[in-house]
C-alpha cells in the first residue's frame, strides 16, 4: 500500500505522514547507535539480528502499535507485543528505552551485574515493557497466543504482536502453536518472522532448510503477507498496517519480514559473522560513523 | 491412636476435577487447558458449564505450558492438564522460563502421577517430577494425599499468586481427611501423635503411613504420623518438632529417592537436627506395568515397606 492510500485511511495529510516518517529515520539511526555501543561495551550480545530488526521495532512501537502510558503486567486496552527470539535484546531495549519505558541511560547496564537488562529480556528484574522472558527459543508464539485468548476473554479489541527468527522455526514448539491459532481463529494475533536467511552456524537453507515458509504457514490456515523490504522504514510501516487490516476475519496473521541481518552498518550485513559477536574499537567507529547521532547518545 | 475411616475409595484425580467444577462456579478467572485428556482429568462438569473457559490444545503440551504463561497476562488463573509425566518432564524448558522465570500464574496440574498409574508402565510412569518441579525457584509443589484433600488443594491454589505443582493419581484410593477441610498451603497435617518414631508420608503413602502406624502399635511402637501435602515450600517446623520428640524418621512418597520428599526433609535435619532416616521411595529405578497394588509391593511403597522402615531406623536410635 502507497504511502498516500495510508493517509487517505487514516485521514491525515500525506506530508504528516512523510514527516513522521523522518522523524522514525532518526530514531532508527540512534537505535543502530545504541545496538553498537551496547555490544561494544561488554564485548557480548547479538548486534546482527538486531540491527536487522530495528526499522521493524520503531515502526511498531512508534507508528502501529496503540499503547497506555506507563507500563503494567496486565496491558488491559493496549496491544501487546512478545519477542520470541529473545537474543536481539539490544534492539528492543533501546527501543523500550527511548519509546519512554526506562531511562535511556540505563542502556549503560547492558548485561552487567546487578542490570533489569540481563542478556535476554525477562520480567523477573521488573524491567517496564517486558512481559515474558525469551531466550529458550521457540516459546513466544505459545505466549503471544495466550496473551490473545485471554483479550478476547476479556472483550478487549487491541491486538497482539509477536517477534520470531526464522531459524527459531526449527523448534517444533512453533509449529504447535501454528497450528492452534488456525484452528482455533486467534486473529487478534499478527506473528512476524524475521526472514534474514541466516542462523548461528550460517545460512538457515545451510543449517536446515525450511522450504517454502509462506506455503507453510498457508498451509496451516494463516493469511501470510510479505515485506520484500523489511529494512525500508516506510515499507515496514505499510506491510504493518496492511497486516493490522487483515486482523479480526478469522485467521491468524503472519508478516514474513526480509531483512539483512546486520543492516545499517556495511561490514556487518549480509553474514552470520555478526550473529552473536561485538565490534572492536576501531570497527565500533566504523559503524557509528555510518549512523549519526540523531537523539543524544546515552 | 487417632481411626481414621475409609469414607468410600475414590481417586485423587477426581477430586481434582471437583475442585475444578467449584471454581468454575466461584471463579471466574479460573481458565482450564487440556492436552487430550479430559477424561482422565475428570474436568467435563467445568467444560460443560465453562465452554469459553475451557482451551482444549490437543496433544501439544509445550504449546499448553506457553498458552497458559500467555493467558495469565491479562489476569487469567490458567489450570494446565494432562499426565505428571507430560506436565513435568516433556515441557520441563517451557515452564522454567515461560512460567517459572517469568513468574507467571500458572497451576500445573498433574494426573496419574507416580507408579500407581499401573498397567501403561514406564512411559507414563513419572517417579522424577518432584524433583524437577521443587528445584524451580518460586515453584510450590503440592501432593495431596486423598480425594477431599485433592479437591481442597484444587479450590485453594487458584488463591495463590504464583506457580504451582499439583501432583495427583490415578487410581482409586482410601478418602479419609475432612471433606470440608481448610487447606493451607506449606502446613504439615499430624495426623497421628507417637514417640517413638517419626513417619512423614506424602500422596498415596499417607493412608499406608496410617494402616503401618496402626500395625506398629500392635508390637508396641509408637509412631507418630505426619502428612506433607506441601514439598516446597516445606514445614521445616512441624518437621523438626516431630523428629525432635522421637529421635528418627521414615520418609514415605510414590517417588525416586532421589529428588523427592525424603530429601527434601534430610536437608532440614542435617541443618538443624541430624536423626536417623529411613527412605521408602523407589530406588532409582523406573517402574514398569502391573497393577497399582502388586507395583506397590514390588517396588516397596505399602505399609508393609513403612513398617520395615521403622524397624531399620529404631535400629539406628
Amino acid at each position: 500500500m502507497s504511502c498516500e492510500k495510508i493517509a487517505l485511511l487514516l485521514g491525515i495529510e500525506n506530508k504528516k505522514i512523510m514527516a513522521t516518517l523522518e522523524a522514525l529515520e532518526a530514531v532508527v539511526e540512534q537505535t543502530r547507535r545504541d545496538i553498537l555501543r551496547m555490544v561494544h561495551k561488554v564485548n557480548s550480545g547479538h548486534p546482527g539480528g538486531s540491527l536487522g530488526c530495528t526499522e521493524f521495532f520503531v515502526a511498531l512501537y512508534h507508528e502501529i502499535m496503540h499503547l497506555n502510558e506507563g507500563f503494567d503486567m496486565d496491558g488491559a486496552g493496549e496491544d501487546l507485543f512478545f519477542l520470541s527470539n529473545g537474543h536481539i535484546s539490544p534492539v528492543y531495549y533501546s527501543v523500550l528505552a527511548r519509546k519512554g519505558y526506562f531511562p535511556v541511560e540505563e542502556l549503560n547496564t547492558f548485561r552487567l551485574i546487578d542490570s533489569r537488562l540481563q542478556g535476554h529480556p525477562t520480567t523477573h528484574e521488573g524491567l517496564p515493557g517486558i512481559r515474558i522472558a525469551s531466550g529458550s527459543l521457540g516459546q513466544g508464539m505459545s505466549v503471544a497466543i495466550g496473551a490473545a485468548l485471554a483479550k478476547k476473554l476479556n472483550k478487549d479489541e487491541r491486538l497482539v504482536y509477536s517477534l520470531h527468527g526464522d531459524g527459531e522455526l526449527q523448534e517444533g514448539q512453533n509449529w504447535e502453536a501454528i497450528m492452534y491459532a488456525a484452528g482455533n481463529n486467534v486473529d487478534n494475533l499478527i506473528s512476524t518472522i524475521d526472514f534474514n536467511g541466516q542462523q548461528i552456524d550460517g545460512a538457515t537453507d545451510d543449517v536446515l532448510p525450511m522450504g517454502n515458509l509462506r506455503a507453510k504457514f498457508e498451509a496451516f490456515g494463516w493469511d501470510v503477507l510479505e515485506i520484500e523490504k523489511g529494512n525500508d522504514l516506510e515499507a515496514v510501516v505499510n506491510g504493518m498496517q496492511e497486516a493490522k487490516s487483515r486482523t479480526g476475519k478469522g485467521r491468524p496473521v503472519c508478516v514474513l519480514l526480509h531483512t539483512v541481518m546486520g543492516n545499517g552498518v556495511d561490514f556487518m550485513m549480509h553474514t552470520h559473522a555478526w550473529h552473536g559477536k561485538a565490534p572492536n574499537d576501531e570497527q565500533l567507529a566504523t559503524g557509528l560513523a555510518q549512523n549519526a547521532e540523531t537523539l543524544g547518545d546515552y | 491412636m487417632t481411626k481414621y475411616v475409609d469414607q468410600g475409595k475414590n481417586d485423587t484425580r477426581s477430586g481434582y476435577g471437583a475442585g475444578m467444577t467449584e471454581l468454575g462456579r466461584t471463579n471466574p478467572n479460573v481458565v482450564a487447558l487440556c492436552a487430550d485428556l479430559v477424561g482422565s482429568l475428570k474436568i467435563q462438569t467445568f467444560i460443560d458449564e465453562n465452554p469459553e473457559r475451557f482451551f482444549q490444545v490437543g496433544i501439544a503440551e509445550a504449546n499448553m505450558m506457553g498458552i497458559a504463561a500467555g493467558l495469565t497476562i491479562g489476569g487469567k488463573i490458567p489450570f494446565t492438564g494432562t499426565f505428571a509425566n507430560f506436565s513435568t518432564g516433556r515441557v520441563y524448558d517451557q515452564i522454567r522460563q515461560s512460567i517459572a522465570y517469568s513468574d507467571k500464574n500458572v497451576k500445573i496440574c498433574a494426573s496419574h502421577a507416580g507408579i500407581t498409574l499401573g498397567e501403561d508402565g514406564a512411559t507414563h510412569q513419572i517417579l522424577e517430577d518432584i524433583g524437577l518441579m521443587k528445584m524451580l525457584p518460586g515453584m510450590t509443589v503440592i501432593n495431596p494425599c486423598d480425594y477431599n484433600q485433592t479437591k481442597a488443594a484444587t479450590i485453594a491454589i487458584a488463591e495463590h499468586e504464583g506457580p504451582v505443582y499439583l501432583r495427583f493419581g490415578r487410581p482409586k484410593v482410601a478418602n479419609f481427611t475432612p471433606v470440608d477441610q481448610k487447606f493451607e498451603i506449606g502446613k504439615a497435617v499430624l495426623l497421628n501423635e507417637g514417640t517413638d518414631v517419626t513417619i512423614i508420608a506424602t500422596g498415596h503413602l499417607v493412608w499406608e503411613a496410617l494402616i503401618a502406624a496402626e500395625n506398629l502399635e500392635k508390637e508396641g511402637i509408637s509412631a507418630e504420623v505426619v502428612n506433607i501435602h506441601t514439598i516446597k515450600p516445606l514445614d521445616d517446623e512441624a518437621v523438626l518438632k516431630s523428629v525432635k520428640k522421637t529421635g528418627c524418621v521414615v520418609s514415605a512418597e510414590e517417588h525416586n529417592y532421589l529428588g523427592g520428599l525424603g530429601e527434601s526433609i534430610a536437608r532440614v535435619l542435617a541443618l538443624h537436627h541430624p536423626a536417623p532416616q529411613e527412605f521408602v521411595a523407589t530406588q532409582d529405578t523406573f517402574g514398569e506395568s502391573g497393577t497399582p497394588a502388586q507395583l506397590m509391593e514390588k517396588y516397596g511403597l505399602n505399609n508393609k515397606a513403612i513398617s520395615e522402615a521403622v524397624h531399620r531406623v529404631l535400629r539406628r536410635k
